[in-house]
């Protein structure tokens, strides 16, 4: 045990003596959610819609106050005619038109319902949407303020995919997939990268020669970088909940758990990278190609999985993020409890006892060379 | 027997790096390999600490298979590979106490072993490994390979790159570590080293030419070796040596010329020529070969059989 | 001695600090047109600062420095012409071939094709490497690099061609040979400034110089250098000097 602690201790120095480390660890996550989270915000500020207002009574001039006073958009025109709409994207000039039908008001005291339609733009489609869902939320606030005893007196042809998120804000899509994102890149990252570098500076033939055993040496330089990372989680949850508003609804220590699953997940998956890699160039080229693209790309973390199509639908199933944004989502936004996320929970623990077995397994007792 | 090897071969692809190797190191012997970089020596120490597997052969390190028995001889030897492979951003006590810590065992507990290397350094114990010169960062290496009192030392060569003193230093450590009763295996390609041990194996090419006492060495040389010494420089000498007939080689060694003779009857023919010269400074004697001597023997005798004769590759540019 | 229009380098004074740490201190010698001239010196005595700053690669914090006709402050790309360098750590690229490791640094001191094309089948004969023409130099024995590395560096006929460590790690006969190349080259008038750590090989040198911490403690040729100290080799000579401290 002192052996071990022995080791602990030292990867600790190293930690805290090389700046870039101290960086990427530290910095970085800070980094990283402040950056995401303003040009989300920043990007909703400005965006352009026409209004086709084919009816022009009292509450439809009123929801266009609403819509332009919220401080997300900015009216590029007013259209009297179908035409105008294609010329209007054409240009650039708009990504959104909202579309009040005819008789609006008359209809919705006489019939309880009404249309709008919000035509986009969809060459860009996450802006698109994202400028939808705020529209939505806008739009809805409206109504309900007007009624507030009917449940929805109206009637939007696009469908959300937001349930649970009522204001519509785009920084609740983003945390957990930055989560997911910041503890991936640096505990798998951080390991391969701090493994392989014993390779390549010798060190490791000494730690080899020496009578510890694979699992000591693996704990050894993994132990640090778990505790670093669930930092990390602790911070990147702290300025969600501080700076963007992003609340805890389900159980804090629940959370926690799932985090340190994930954590060890990665690190398992960093040991695997620096069997394989002989430097630590090539332990960052595999960790970036072949965790955090994937990631990325792959876990419904920008793209949705739902809009994927078949083949990387399935290969979004073995990324591990997606599962673990799915659990985050679920004890963060929706505040539901283990019984939710038990399957998911299942499936990462699964693949961190793979993982752990393969580094194990192909940790090599000798020398390649 | 502490250590014993027996045709033991070692191929990486297609190059062979150690060919049916075998040879014994004695208790408490200061055993050295000497030889170029290429002939084998690291891949020689890396089976040995257990660290590559051969290819054929066997060895047993303290009566433990090298192989098999891999855990119990990690437990008893201490290497010092090649390059220098300590943590540069820890400290010089900072290294010495993590290693301590992983051999389970304290600075403390083998201070009187460590104590005659480790005071060079001492002074210099807060400052990180990186920053140290060559010759303290292999003095810090020597430490650390000894800190848990193994019984067999590896030290891969441990002078290769550093200054004529600190290299005298670290022989005489060597010697001081040897009578406290720990087996030394040491590898050098500086051809005076080798006097200091007690015997060494020559190495070439993957495989060992020769094991021998370094004073037997010289007295197992048949061939008749003379020196060619001179008050001023000798190597215009050179190339009129080797025109001569008889001369089997000639070398530049040190201020002088060594040159063996195809046979002892040649000597006479080659002393009178050298009086006809008429450089008075010249002087023409017949020595004991040295272990660089026989070394450039055997080599030249695998290498070309019967030409023995100059560089090879005269570099002559026109002008 | 030789005039001072004879020396190919001439340095007074050489300082050169790092912070407060005076990796040079007041260095002050000659080297003649033609000569092989020993740079010893223990490991951090100031070697290779005070070669880089020869070399036109880093500047002095002081001192008179000229070499081969230009001053080191504000000759520095034309002394780069005229020198040669090779060290035992880099010399050929790897991944290149014989002949294209020699084509590409002749490339780089702008001589002309012909020229090249025909001093390569020289050099190559010379060195009886003409077989191993298009083979990678990874795959050559580190003897014939080490030669190649040499002949590479004088390719260009510098008026110096500076040489760090360059034997180290071969057999004692590939060493031997290098040093009848150094001689050859010497003999051509490319003066050689060489450093080493095997002693013998200070024997080689014309004249030699020994630093200890920063500063130059002896320069002369080895039999003076072996009776001023009462030594009976060079080794014992620089162990006298490195150890007095």
């Amino acid at each position: 045990m002192k052996r071990f602690f022995g080791f602990v201790k030292k990867e600790f120095q190293h930690i805290f003596r090389d700046v870039r480390t101290l960086v990427i660890l530290f910095a970085l996550p800070v980094v990283m959610i402040v950056l995401f989270g303003y040009v989300v915000t920043n990007e909703l500020k400005d965006v352009r819609i026409g209004i086709w207002d084919r009816s022009g009574d009292q509450i439809t001039r009123d929801a266009i106050n609403k819509i332009l006073s919220s401080g997300y958009f900015v009216l590029a025109g007013t259209l009297d005619h179908e035409e105008q709409i294609g010329s209007l994207f054409r240009s650039g000039n708009a990504k959104v038109v909202v579309i009040f039908e005819h008789g609006f008001e008359k209809k919705l005291m006489r019939e309880n319902r009404a249309a709008v339609r919000l035509v986009t733009d969809a060459s860009d489609a996450n802006s698109a949407q994202l400028a939808l869902n705020y529209l939505q939320g806008v739009l809805a606030g409206f109504f309900r303020s007007l009624n507030p005893d009917a449940g929805l007196p109206w009637e939007v042809e696009i469908r959300t995919r937001m349930f649970y998120n009522e204001e519509m804000k785009g920084v609740y899509m983003f945390v957990p997939g930055l989560m997911a994102l910041i503890m991936m890149l640096i505990s798998a990252l951080m390991t391969s990268v701090t493994i392989t570098r014993e390779k390549e500076f010798g060190t490791m033939e000494l730690l080899l020669a020496s009578p510890l055993k694979p699992w000591e040496i693996i704990l050894g330089k993994v132990t640090p970088y778990v505790l670093l990372s669930l930092v990390n989680a602790g911070s990147i949850i702290l300025l969600g909940t501080l700076v963007f508003n992003v609340p805890v609804s389900g159980s804090l220590p629940l959370l926690i758990l799932e985090c340190l699953l994930y954590i060890t997940l990665a690190l398992s998956l960093g040991v695997l990278i620096s069997t394989v890699a002989k430097t630590q160039q090539m332990a960052m080229v595999f960790s970036m190609l072949g965790l955090l693209l994937p990631t990325i790309l792959l876990s419904g973390f920008i793209f949705p999985v739902d809009n994927m199509p078949g083949i990387l639908r399935g290969l979004s199933t073995i990324m591990p993020a997606r599962w673990f944004i799915v659990v985050v989502k679920n004890v963060m936004l929706k505040g539901t409890g283990f019984a939710f996320i038990w399957k998911e929970s299942l499936i990462l623990l699964g693949m961190t006892i793979f993982f752990i077995m393969a580094a194990l397994r192909r940790f090599n007792v000798r020398l390649e060379k | 027997m502490p250590v014993i090897l027996q045709q033991v071969s070692k191929s990486f692809g297609d190059v062979r790096a150690l060919n049916e190797v075998g040879f014994q190191v004695g208790d408490g012997e200061l055993f050295g390999l000497i030889g170029p970089d290429g002939a084998g020596k690291s891949t020689l120490f890396r089976i040995i600490a257990s660290l590559l597997i051969p290819d054929a052969g066997s060895c047993m390190v303290l009566g433990f298979d090298v192989v098999k028995q891999y855990r119990e001889v990690r437990k008893l030897i201490g290497y010092m590979p090649g390059r220098f492979s300590l943590y540069m951003d820890l400290s010089v006590e900072e290294n010495l106490n993590f290693y301590a810590t992983v051999f389970g065992t304290t600075v403390r507990e083998n201070h009187d072993l460590v104590r005659e290397v480790y005071r060079h350094i001492e002074p210099f114990r807060k400052r990180p490994a990186g920053k140290l010169s060559g010759g303290m960062k292999q003095k810090l290496a020597l430490s650390c390979a000894l800190i848990h009192r193994p019984r067999i030392l590896l030290l891969d060569e441990p002078t290769t790159g550093v200054d004529a003193v600190s290299r005298r230093e670290f022989w005489e450590m060597l010697e001081k570590i040897r009578r406290e009763g720990i087996t030394i295996l040491v590898s050098t390609p500086y051809m005076d080293e080798a006097e200091l041990c007690d015997r060494v194996a020559l190495m070439q090419k993957g495989g060992i030419l020769e094991v021998a006492d370094p004073a037997e060495m010289s007295t197992r040389e048949e061939v008749p070796l003379f020196a060619l010494r001179s008050s001023s420089e000798v190597y215009p000498y050179l190339e009129r040596i080797r025109k001569q007939e008889g001369c089997q080689s000639a070398w530049l060694f040190g201020d002088e010329l060594h040159v063996t003779l195809k046979s002892k009857e040649y000597e006479p023919l080659i002393r009178e020529e050298i009086g006809r010269w008429k450089e008075p400074s010249l002087e023409w004697v017949a020595i004991a070969p040295s272990i660089e001597d026989r070394f450039m023997r055997l080599i030249r005798q695998e290498q070309e059989p019967d030409s023995g004769h100059g560089a090879g590759i005269k570099y002559r540019t026109d002008r | 001695m030789t005039g001072s229009g004879e020396d190919i380098i001439a340095v007074r004074d050489l300082v050169k600090k790092f912070g407060s740490f005076v990796a040079n201190d007041r260095l002050t010698f000659r080297v003649h047109r033609g000569e092989i001239f020993g740079f010893l010196g223990a490991n951090g005595a100031g070697k290779t600062t005070a070669i880089k700053i020869l070399c036109g690669l880093s500047y002095p914090t002081s001192g008179e420095i000229r070499v081969a006709g230009h001053d080191v402050y504000t000759g520095r790309e034309k002394i780069k012409r005229r020198i040669g360098y090779m060290s035992q750590k880099f010399s050929l690229y790897e991944d290149l071939t014989v002949s294209e490791n020699i084509r590409l640094y002749a490339g780089i001191y702008g001589l002309k094709r012909n020229y090249i094309q025909e001093r390569e089948t020289q050099l190559l004969e010379s060195l009886g490497l003409r077989h191993i023409k298009n083979e990678y130099i990874r795959k050559i024995p580190l003897g014939w690099k080490q030669k190649l590395a040499f002949s590479v560096a004088i390719f260009h006929r510098p008026a110096i061609v500076f040489l760090d460590e360059p034997t180290g790690g071969v057999d004692p006969i590939t060493r031997r040979q290098f040093w009848e190349m150094i001689h050859e080259a010497a003999r051509d008038g490319i003066t050689v400034f060489v450093t080493t750590h095997y002693m013998d090989e200070a024997e080689y040198c014309d004249r030699v110089s020994i630093m200890v911490e920063g500063r130059i403690e002896a320069l002369d040729t080895p039999v003076l250098l072996k009776k001023q100290y009462h030594s009976a080799n060079m080794n014992e000579v620089f162990i006298k000097l490195a150890r007095k401290r």
